[in-house]
């Protein structure tokens, strides 16, 4: 569950920042070119925060109290897999949501 | 019809394949914020307020694992720095127009928004500002309603899902497929190998903060990977 004290601070700023961020260089009419090393490690943000939030609820998940699970574990490799072959965030969903339920299932 | 309404036209048609993803998107976000702890009221805000998919989800995530504000604000941030890059490709083309458009441009750029405009500014380079922001909000119109009901849907029907469903592991399979497609270069292989190897070796460190290390470190090698690269073709 979500601590509502952690939410109301979260809410504001977030949607600040990312408003800040958005609004950075489309808002001042400066167009100057960022600097090369910034934009190269701009470029990898993504794929650099959200493997690290997902790999150890994926090897670990609470829901299972910490204890790897083969039908999760399965999933993920699925999805990443699926991801990566068709290029489609969609099905990648899909690919990755029947493995977890089709091995649940037979786990069940 | 006029150049603009056709360029309006534009942007709304590329942009709506796009749909596809977004709806069901949006709606897992209302079901998994609702099923977080949040009312519907809290969630819709949320959608609204900070109106950035990815972000939003993780946002969600670290407050679950109770993080401290700092880090979930961190984490999350972190996921749209990625729109620095956007702001910076899209501000030679809307410089000349007015401050009110640009600002209401900024609060609509997505993903989704900053693909189709740029792919159409690619095939129609010739366009004026005014046509670029018809083409920009065409796409706006395609997604951002959809957007919005779907999040109103998923949040109503959120709480009516029964635990049994593992829907503990929607974010994770969500996550993954949406790095999945990025991962089309070395350096961006390797810096999601190194984020995932440092998350687990560091995920003993208190409040998230192995998150945080672990990203900066993926960071750091990808875009070195990425100079490397370049430097040994010249």
């Amino acid at each position: 569950m979500i601590d509502k004290a952690t939410f109301w601070i979260v809410l504001p700023v977030l949607a600040l920042g990312t408003y800040a961020i958005r609004f950075s260089f489309l808002g001042t009419l400066g167009a100057r070119p960022l600097p090369g090393w910034l934009t190269r490690a701009l470029r990898y943000t993504a794929v650099a925060v959200l493997p690290a939030l997902v790999a150890p609820g994926v090897l670990w998940p609470p829901a299972t109290g910490g204890e790897t699970d083969p039908a999760r574990l399965a999933a993920a490799l699925v999805t990443l897999a699926v991801g990566i072959a068709t290029r489609s965030t969609m099905g990648a969903i899909v690919a990755g949501g029947v493995t977890l339920y089709a091995l649940l299932a037979v786990a069940g | 019809m006029s150049p603009t309404r056709k360029a309006f036209l534009r942007g709304l048609i590329a942009a709506a394949p796009m749909t596809v993803v977004v709806g069901p998107f949006a709606m897992l976000f209302g079901v998994v914020a609702t099923e977080a702890g949040l009312n519907l009221f809290e969630a819709m805000l949320f959608s609204v307020s900070v109106f950035a998919g990815a972000s939003q989800f993780a946002a969600l995530q670290t407050m679950q694992e109770q993080a401290p504000a700092l880090v979930v604000l961190a984490t999350s941030l972190a996921v749209n720095l990625r729109m620095v890059m956007y702001s910076v490709t899209l501000a030679p083309h809307f410089g000349e127009l007015p401050l009110r458009s640009r600002a209401l441009m900024a609060y609509f750029l997505v993903d989704q928004s900053f693909a189709t405009t740029v792919a159409e500014i690619d095939r129609n380079p010739a366009m004026t500002a005014g046509e670029k922001r018809a083409v920009f909000f065409g796409a706006v119109v395609a997604v951002a309603p959809l957007w919005f009901v779907a999040c109103l849907v998923g949040g109503m029907i959120g709480t009516a899902i029964p635990p049994d469903y593992a829907l503990d592991f929607a974010l994770p399979i969500t996550f993954l497929a949406m790095v999945a497609p990025m991962l089309h270069s070395m350096p961006h292989l390797v810096a999601a190998g190194v984020s995932i190897l440092l998350s687990l070796l560091l995920a003993g460190m208190p409040y998230g903060t192995g998150l945080l290390v672990a990203a900066s470190g993926a960071m750091a090698v990808g875009a070195g990977l990425d100079r490397w690269l370049k430097v040994r073709r010249a």
